[in-house]
């Protein structure tokens, strides 16, 4: 797997994403981005480190925390600063909704299914479903990857959670009877909608959720095939928040805004990117009843309009809509289905493990191949699409796709585009006061989630293009903090704290509450269903999940990255015990110098400038400690080694602020 | 719940000559007390034979009793080891050397095993220049049988419980120089910058080397009324000067002023390289230098780095005229050449 660490690919071009830090969020926004300029994933590669530089400075200046070495002398790492220990829970810190992933990981581990799926539910909602279909960007974050060969696999583990849990109706939050009186609509059905009404009913919010289609859950439901993600699953995560007392008007397109204005306090809008982009070539005006838009048709089998399709077909795309358009031809009898890409293999934008099962169910993906034009047969019948096969050059540094010449002629029956979608609001007024930027897009504050007509929010797909069900979930929280904090008048800029804690781990001598002991295990794969059954079937789960034992022993492999070692710099005798136990080789006692110097003489050089270093004060013998962070283990075994307890673990609990922790706060605080 | 080292290591950790990386060198995690000097001495071991790219097989770690002798079971578990009886570790090493000098010699012993039970055999080692390494873990304290004085516990020092020393110590330094050692340096487990340069130069060095090192004790003699705690050396350390280890064809880079550094050239062509604090002190000479130790104790300072070197000594298989080949390897004819050559012999002596 290549290093795509910042980058993310839209419409075709490299884009470099860096994460905000969440105090500075008021002032910039969940994350900066800028494009590379590129298509290439290698010549955007060669400005990733220059534009993260540029937009990471962007925020430096009060924040030592994220500085790049410079040449100032090395300060003490302020470690009351919440962001420094979340930033080296790797996974947590990806991940747009902060779940705290090791926290639920040992709760799996100590069997406890419910309280590991409360754990996600709070802060992901979606815990069976995200289980299953999840981006997983904690996942290349994963410390293991870069200590052992492969990340833990968390986003199984997640399912785990939702596979063998108990009874959680009991743990849901209480919803008041009384109402606060505040009625907030909803426009669409999908999962940023669903979180905002989650988060805001047990505020006694009234949440009103329009749904187009006969059924909620938007392109949860409508786009990923039962064989990935199974309709009891997404029913059940979908209607314990609508059951929580959301009202559900489903059937209900909603065509106009400003009605919705006058009747609810606020409006949020979460219609996702529903458009899927056509393929205006030669041929497309014919008009074949045999083209689809990937999307659309993808809806009409989850909603049973559609159950088969000819015997030959071809998918055009390389995203994970090709991937799942593909899949589920077969699995409706297409004997013969390709995929065609028009970049080369490498290039291609859907995951990596959605390739992966793709090509095991033997469907070929052809790479560097355009569409050129539809063939149709005497009758007017399609028949066959004429391709372009592509070579990709280099022009002033940059990579280009070029024809070849050759040309290659595939017969078929239908033929699916997959080939990106885009946002749609024909539906919002433009004279209402939401003013559309770049793309159509609305104008949104990256914080607040506001347009820019007060009363209306917007969130997923529908807030900035594409993304996926967890950033969903992320705007959902903030959407609602937001809509809350406008419904009480309270100004949107004041955003609610994480709640954080800091506690020492120890039991009593080798004895620490959470399994120190490092597994050496590899990655488990998740068995699959047999192939001759689920080939035939839409509604055959592919993917089994891990039984309780595998689950067991994956759980094993995390690192525990929340229980950190925490440096008490007037106990150290530097006897170097902790240097010489760590097995990794992180703790160093050296001499003050800048970052870049230090970094470089620490006894295996600290060249992941992502990771912290973690740096003590002046020391009796005048040197410092400091530790890198991005290859620790967290065995404990410094503090076990110490004489003097100035090493000591201690579990950082990190959880993000939603609508209902500020609440319990506010409590607290009168 | 483990203190079981994980088997993982930096997947950018350097490797040495042979491939090999620290890691390689370790033994098993150590069962001393958390913070214990003996554990830095160890890793020192570890870091030097690392950089040095010794091979392990080719290493012979011999031990008496005491928290020191134990400590061989925590570096290099892939050499061999020899854990003898109290204060015997001399004669092991003694024997061992003479059956087959290919191998290197690392004996660790303590204040206890070497300044007391062992102290004959310690002396008769030096006398008569084994080529070997010994490293005294210098405590001053019988930390295994629960703290009482050792005898190189210095007079105004007191136990963890306030009692007072009554004795003068047995300086082993200065004993070792008198007795001839040819390699002798004193150093503090808590520097390793100046302990690893001297146990590389000890391990390259033919002949007796002898390292005191100062080993806090941190259970037992690490108070504030200890003369060998980490506060007290930290604060009466005063090096002879900064060693640098330069291996067999590199130069000294730096260039010191007249007179100030001093060269001391090892067995295998490595140097020692000397920048020396102090005008009058003289490393290559005996004399010099035990005056210069004895100002310095007088000035309440503990002298510690390369205090006296001899490059140029015999040591004892060459003394003694041994077979250049080890005793294991020679064949049966040489060994017991038979009745014919017996005769030859006897009658050479009638």
């Amino acid at each position: 797997m290549k290093d795509k660490k910042y980058l993310f690919k839209r419409n075709s071009t490299w884009w470099v994403k860096v994460a905000v830090p969440k105090s500075l969020r008021n002032e910039f926004g969940f994350d900066l981005r800028q494009t590379t300029g590129e298509s290439d994933l290698q010549n955007a590669l060669k400005h990733r480190d220059k534009i993260v530089k540029n937009l990471k400075s962007r925020f430096t200046k009060d924040s030592n925390e994220f500085a790049l070495p410079s040449d100032k002398l090395l300060e003490k790492t302020d470690i009351s600063d919440p962001q420094y220990f979340h930033k080296v829970v790797d996974c947590q810190y990806a991940c747009p909704a902060h779940t705290n992933v090791p926290e639920y990981i040992r709760l799996i581990a100590q069997r406890k299914y419910t309280d590991a799926y409360m754990l996600n539910w709070e802060s992901n909602v979606f815990p069976g479903i995200l289980g299953r279909v999840c981006d997983r960007p904690c996942e290349p974050a994963c410390r293991r990857g870069r200590t052992h060969d492969k990340a833990v696999a968390i986003c199984r583990l997640k399912r785990v959670t939702y596979d063998n849990k108990g009874d959680v109706e009991i743990y849901l939050p209480e919803v008041p009877s009384e109402k606060n009186g505040k009625k907030i609509a909803l426009i669409g059905g999908g999962p940023a909608s669903l979180t905002v009404a989650r988060d805001l009913l047990p505020l006694g919010y009234e949440c009103t959720i329009f749904e187009k289609d006969h059924k909620p859950g938007g392109l949860m439901r409508t786009n990923i095939p039962s064989f990935r993600l199974p309709e009891d699953v997404l029913d059940e995560e979908i209607y314990r928040v609508v059951e929580m007392g959301a009202t559900l008007k489903t059937n209900s397109y909603i065509d106009k805004l400003n009605p919705l204005l006058k009747e609810f306090d606020s409006v949020f809008v979460g219609t996702g990117a529903p458009k899927g982009k056509d393929l205006n070539i030669s041929g497309r005006n014919r008009g074949s009843k045999n083209i689809h838009i990937g999307i659309d048709w993808l809806t009409s089998i989850a909603f049973e309009h559609v159950k088969k399709i000819g015997k030959k077909v071809i998918v055009i795309g390389g995203g994970n809509t090709a991937m799942d358009c593909c899949r589920s031809a077969i699995r409706l009898g297409a004997k013969d289905v390709k995929v065609t890409v028009r970049s080369p293999y490498s290039q291609m934008k859907a995951s990596e493990w959605e390739i992966e099962e793709t090509q095991e169910e033997g469907i070929p993906i052809l790479d560097n191949t355009s569409p050129k034009e539809f063939l149709y047969d005497d009758k007017g019948k399609l028949c066959g699409m004429k391709f372009e096969k592509m070579k990709q050059i280099e022009i002033d540094g940059k990579k280009k796709m070029r024809p070849t010449g050759e040309e290659v002629i595939f017969e078929c029956d239908d033929v699916l585009l997959a080939i990106g979608q885009e946002n749609a609001f024909p539906w919002i007024e433009k004279d209402i006061g939401i003013e559309f930027g770049e793309w159509e897009m609305p104008i949104v504050d990256k914080l607040t989630m506001q347009s820019t007509h007060p009363k209306v929010f917007f969130g997923g797909d529908s807030a900035w293009g594409p993304e996926n069900i967890i950033w969903a979930v992320a705007h959902g929280h903030q959407a609602a903090i937001s809509i809350d904090n406008f419904c009480s008048g309270i100004s949107l800029k004041e955003r609610p704290d994480p709640m954080t804690n800091l506690v020492s781990q120890k039991m009593g001598i080798h004895e620490w509450s959470y399994d120190n002991d490092i597994s050496q295990a590899q990655r488990y794969v998740v068995p699959h269903a047999e192939m001759s059954k689920s080939l035939k079937d839409l509604k055959t789960e592919v993917e089994l999940g891990f039984d309780e034992e595998m689950a067991l022993e994956e759980a094993q492999r995390c690192l525990n990255c929340d229980m950190q070692t925490v440096f008490e710099d007037d106990l150290c005798i530097e006897c170097d015990a902790c240097v010489d136990i760590c097995p990794t080789d992180c703790i160093n006692f050296i001499d003050n110098d800048t970052e870049e110097k230090i970094r470089d003489k620490l006894r295996v050089p600290a060249i992941n400038l992502d990771q912290s270093l973690y740096v003590s004060g002046k020391l009796k013998t005048g040197r410092r400690m400091v530790k890198d962070e991005d290859m620790c283990v967290h065995c404990g075994l410094c503090a076990e080694r110490c004489p003097t307890g100035a090493w000591d673990i201690k579990k950082n609990s990190y959880k993000e602020s939603n609508t209902l922790s500020k609440r319990i706060k506010a409590k607290e605080v009168a | 719940m483990t203190f079981i080292k994980p088997l993982n290591h930096h997947p950018k950790l350097e490797k040495n000559n042979l491939g090999l990386t620290r890691r390689d060198y370790e033994g098993a995690v150590s069962s001393l007390c958390a913070g214990c000097g003996h554990d830095s001495i160890s890793a020192s071991i570890i870091e030097s034979c690392f950089n040095l790219n010794i091979e392990s097989y080719k290493v012979a770690k011999l031990s008496g009793i005491g928290c020191s002798s134990k400590a061989p079971a925590y570096f290099l578990n892939q050499s061999h080891g020899f854990n003898s009886v109290h204060g015997r570790m001399p004669s092991v090493a003694t024997g061992a050397n003479c059956a087959n000098r290919d191998l290197l010699y690392l004996g660790v012993s303590g204040d206890g095993d070497s300044a007391s039970i062992g102290i004959g055999q310690f002396i008769h080692a030096i006398r008569r220049q084994v080529n070997m390494v010994y490293i005294i873990e210098n405590n001053g304290t019988y930390g295994l049988t629960k703290g009482q004085f050792s005898a190189t516990n210095d007079l105004d020092s007191k136990n963890k419980y306030g009692d007072d020393n009554l004795f003068k110590p047995i300086d082993l330094a200065t004993m070792a120089i008198q007795l001839g050692a040819t390699y002798v340096a004193r150093s503090f487990s808590g520097d390793r910058e100046q302990l690893i340069p001297l146990i590389m130069g000890a391990m390259q060095h033919k002949g007796f080397a002898l390292l005191d090192i100062i080993s806090p004790c941190v259970t037992f003699n690490n108070h504030a009324a200890s003369t060998k705690s980490y506060d007290y050396i930290r604060e009466h350390n005063e090096a002879v000067g900064k060693t640098d280890f330069v291996p067999l064809g590199e130069e000294i880079k730096t260039s010191y002023d007249e007179g100030t550094s001093v060269e001391v050239n090892l067995h295998d062509g490595s140097k020692l390289s000397l920048e020396k604090t102090d005008k009058n002190f003289d490393p290559c000479d005996a004399g010099k230098s035990l005056n210069f130790m004895r100002e310095k104790e007088k000035e309440g300072k503990v002298l510690t780095g390369l205090l006296y070197a001899d490059s140029t000594a015999k040591d004892l298989i060459e003394t003694l005229n041994m077979t250049e080949t080890p005793l294991n390897q020679l064949d049966q004819d040489l060994i017991c050449p038979g009745s014919k050559i017996l005769d030859l012999i006897n009658k050479d002596l009638s």
